[in-house]
C-alpha cells in the first residue's frame, strides 16, 4: 500500500513540475520550423537575419530544428517525437504528404506576398500540389556535377566521371537513396521516376559497381570536403556547387549530358500545427521582396521569387549554375512522389548495396 | 529495521521513477515493435529477417572487440601508474584524462575527420617531412581510432578506481617474499583490478557495438555497422518494426556476452577468496 501511495505521490509531483515547466513558455508565442540545414539566412556577410528579425517584428519565439533529407523529416514529422508549424520539404515528399492527409491548406488570405511566387514553380504547374492548396516555393534548382579542375583535366559532362576508377577515393555520394538512385537510372538512361524493377535493379547493379570507389556517402558535409581539396568530384544542388565555388575557385560545377534531377523546395504547414497562424505570417514575411531578396542571396539557390528575382546583381541572374537556360532546364527531371511498393524495393536495394557486403 | 529498509526505498524513488519512464517503457515499446507489422498484427518476420545483415553484425563486434582490445592495453598501464603516483599529480592526471569528456562526441569526431583526411592535418605535417601521403578516412582502421579516441576515459576510469583501492602493502609484502615484477602482477595486481577491467570493458564494448556516428564521419558511411541499419531503418526509411527487431537482437547479444564475463568475474572472485 505504501509502495502504491509513494507512487502515486512521486507522479503527480513529476506532473506538476513538468506542468509548471511548460507554461513557462506559454505566454509567448512560438513557431517551430522545421528545415534543412543552413537553408536560411542568417546575417552573415551583411545580409539580413530573417529569423531574428521575424522574432524582433512580431514578438514569436522561433524554434528551429534541422533535417538533412526530406525522408528524414518525414520520420521525425510523423513519430511524433515533436511539433512543427512548418516544414520546408521538397516537391515529391510534398506529394506524399498530401497524399497521406498530413498537410492543412495555407489561408493565403494572410499571405498577401503570395503573389510574388513565379506559377512555373508552383504545384499546380509541377503536379505536386495539383490545387496550389498547400505550399508555397521557397526555392528551385538542378543537381549537377561539382569537379576540382586541378585534379580532373579532362572533359567532364558526364555521370560517367563518378565512376572513374581513377577517382578511386575522391569521389563523394548523397546519403540518401533516392538521390543516388537519380544519378544511376538517368546515367543508364531511364526515367528517375521508373517504377520498372528491372530498371531498378539495373540502376542499383551500377551503384554497387560504384561503392568501392566511392570515398564517402555525405549530405551537408560535401561542401566543406570539396572546398578543402580533399574530393575531386560529388553531385550536388547547384546552390551549394556556387557556394563551393566561391571559396575555392578550382571547382567548376557542370550538368551532365544524360540529365539530371530538378528541384522544388516548398513550405508547408503540417496537419494540426499548434501556431498555424504564426507559421501563416512567417511565410507572408519571408516572401516580402527584401527579405527574399535577402535570404536568397544568402542561401544562393534559384529563386522562385519574381521580385526578388529582378533585385539580384547582374553577375547572379546571369549565372548559368543558378539560373540555367531554357534548354538546361529542359533536360532536367522532377522527383515524382513514387507508389510504396517502388519506394520499398528501392530501400530494399539501398540496404543491399550499403550493407550488403 | 523496517524504518531502515522504507528510507533506502524512500531514497530510490526517483531512479525508479526515472527508470519506468525512460527505459521500462521504451524496453517494451521495442519489444512491441520488434514483433509487429506496420498494421499492427503480430509476427516473427522482423526477427527472422535479421539473418540478413549477419554481416553487418560481425563487423560491428569485430570492431568493437579490436576497440576495446586496444583500450585495455593503453589504459591499464596508464591506471596503474595513475593509481599509484602521488595524490596532487593524480588530481592533475584525472582532470587531463576526463579533460575531453567535456567536449561533445561529435564536435570531437567531426574534428577527427579533418585531422585524418588525405589533405587533413596529420597528412599536410607528415608531408612537410617528406612522407606520406596515407590513405586514413573513410576505413575500419579510421572507425577504430575513432572508437579507441572516443571511449578511452571509459576504461581508464573504471581500472583508476578499482586500482586505487589495492593495499600498498600488498605489493610490498609481495616484493618482500620475493615476488618479481611479473608476478606481482599476474598474481596481486590483475586478479584485484579484474572488476574494473570487467566493466572498463563494458563501457568501452557496449558503445562501440551501436555507434553509428564514428562509421558516419569516419567511415564515409562505408563501413557499415549495427548502429548505422538500425538508424537508416528509424530515420531514413521510418520503419521501427526492423530498427526495433535490430536493437532487441543487438541487446540480446550484448547481454548475452556480458552475462558470460561476469561469471568469469565472479569465479575469479571466488578462487581469490580460497
Amino acid at each position: 500500500m505504501k509502495k502504491i501511495i509513494l507512487c502515486v505521490v512521486l507522479l503527480v509531483i513529476v506532473t506538476v513540475f513538468s506542468g509548471t515547466l511548460s507554461s513557462c513558455g506559454a505566454n509567448r508565442e512560438t513557431l517551430n520550423l522545421f528545415n534543412w540545414g543552413a537553408y536560411m539566412s542568417q546575417g552573415d556577410d551583411g545580409l539580413m537575419d530573417v529569423v531574428g528579425e521575424f522574432e524582433k517584428e512580431f514578438g514569436i519565439k522561433v524554434n528551429e530544428q534541422y533535417f538533412d533529407s526530406n525522408e528524414q523529416m518525414y520520420s521525425k514529422l510523423i513519430s511524433g517525437s515533436a511539433e512543427f508549424d512548418l516544414l520546408i520539404p521538397s516537391e515529391y515528399m510534398i506529394a506524399r504528404l498530401i497524399e497521406e492527409d498530413r498537410l492543412e491548406p495555407l489561408n493565403f488570405a494572410a499571405i498577401p506576398n503570395y503573389e510574388y511566387i513565379d506559377d512555373a514553380y508552383k504545384g499546380s504547374t509541377w503536379g505536386y500540389d495539383s490545387e496550389d492548396k498547400y505550399s508555397v516555393p521557397y526555392t528551385w534548382g538542378l543537381v549537377g556535377l561539382a569537379y576540382n579542375t586541378k585534379q580532373i583535366t579532362e572533359p567532364v559532362d558526364s555521370w560517367d566521371m563518378l565512376w572513374n576508377e581513377k577517382y578511386k577515393d575522391k569521389i563523394l555520394m548523397f546519403f540518401n537513396p533516392r538521390d543516388c538512385f537519380g544519378i544511376a537510372q538517368k546515367r543508364l538512361g531511364y526515367s528517375m521516376n521508373s517504377t520498372s524493377r528491372d530498371e531498378l535493379d539495373a540502376a542499383a547493379e551500377e551503384l554497387k559497381k560504384q561503392r568501392p570507389l566511392v570515398s564517402a556517402y555525405i549530405q551537408d558535409e560535401m561542401m566543406e570536403k570539396m572546398i578543402s581539396g580533399e574530393s575531386y568530384l560529388t553531385p550536388c544542388f547547384a546552390g551549394d556547387g556556387v557556394t563551393i565555388m566561391d571559396s575555392n575557385e578550382d571547382v567548376n560545377v557542370v550538368f551532365p549530358k544524360e540529365g539530371y534531377n530538378i528541384f522544388v523546395d516548398a513550405m508547408v504547414i503540417p496537419k494540426g500545427a499548434k501556431n498555424k497562424a504564426n507559421a501563416e505570417k512567417f511565410i507572408n514575411f519571408i516572401n516580402r521582396p527584401e527579405v527574399a531578396l535577402n535570404n536568397i542571396l544568402y542561401i544562393q539557390y534559384s529563386t522562385p521569387h519574381t521580385e526578388a528575382y529582378k533585385n539580384l546583381p547582374e553577375e547572379i541572374k546571369s549565372n548559368k549554375i543558378i539560373y540555367p537556360d531554357g534548354e538546361t532546364i529542359a533536360r532536367a527531371e522532377g522527383f515524382k512522389h513514387l507508389p510504396k511498393e517502388t519506394s520499398d524495393y528501392m530501400d530494399d536495394l539501398w540496404q543491399e548495396i550499403k550493407f550488403g557486403n | 529495521m523496517i524504518g531502515l529498509r522504507n528510507k533506502t526505498k524512500l531514497t530510490s524513488a526517483p531512479y525508479i521513477v526515472w527508470m519506468a519512464a525512460f527505459i521500462i517503457v521504451p524496453l517494451a515499446m521495442i519489444i512491441f515493435f520488434a514483433f509487429t507489422r506496420e498494421d499492427g498484427t503480430p509476427t516473427i518476420d522482423n526477427i527472422i529477417g535479421i539473418g540478413r545483415w549477419l554481416r553487418v553484425f560481425w563487423n560491428s563486434f569485430c570492431l568493437a572487440f579490436l576497440s576495446t582490445a586496444i583500450c585495455l592495453v593503453i589504459a591499464y598501464p596508464m591506471a596503474y601508474a595513475l593509481s599509484r603516483s602521488k595524490v596532487k599529480k593524480q588530481r592533475t592526471l584525472l582532470v587531463l584524462i576526463t579533460l575531453p569528456m567535456w567536449m561533445s562526441f561529435l564536435l570531437k569526431t567531426y574534428a577527427l575527420m579533418t585531422l585524418l583526411e588525405d589533405t587533413g592535418i596529420i597528412n599536410n605535417l607528415l608531408r612537410m617531412i617528406g612522407l606520406g601521403p596515407y590513405h586514413m578516412i573513410n576505413t575500419s582502421g579510421a572507425v577504430v581510432f575513432g572508437m579507441v579516441y572516443d571511449f578511452l576515459p571509459f576504461m581508464i576510469l573504471p581500472l583508476y578506481t578499482v586500482m586505487i583501492k589495492i593495499d600498498h602493502s600488498l605489493l610490498e609484502a609481495a616484493d618482500d617474499l620475493g615476488a618479481n615484477n611479473r608476478k606481482t602482477l599476474m598474481k596481486i595486481v590483475l586478479p584485484l583490478s579484474l572488476p574494473g577491467i570487467i566493466s572498463g570493458i563494458t563501457m568501452v564494448f557496449v558503445p562501440s557495438v551501436s555507434s553509428f556516428v564514428i562509421s558516419r564521419f569516419l567511415g564515409g558511411s562505408k563501413i557499415e555497422l549495427i548502429g548505422d541499419l538500425i538508424e537508416y531503418n528509424f530515420i531514413q526509411k521510418h520503419n521501427p518494426h526492423i530498427g526495433s527487431a535490430l536493437s532487441l537482437i543487438l541487446m540480446i547479444v550484448i547481454l548475452i556476452l556480458m552475462g558470460i564475463m561476469n561469471t568469469f568475474d565472479d569465479e575469479e572472485i571466488g578462487e581469490m577468496l580460497i
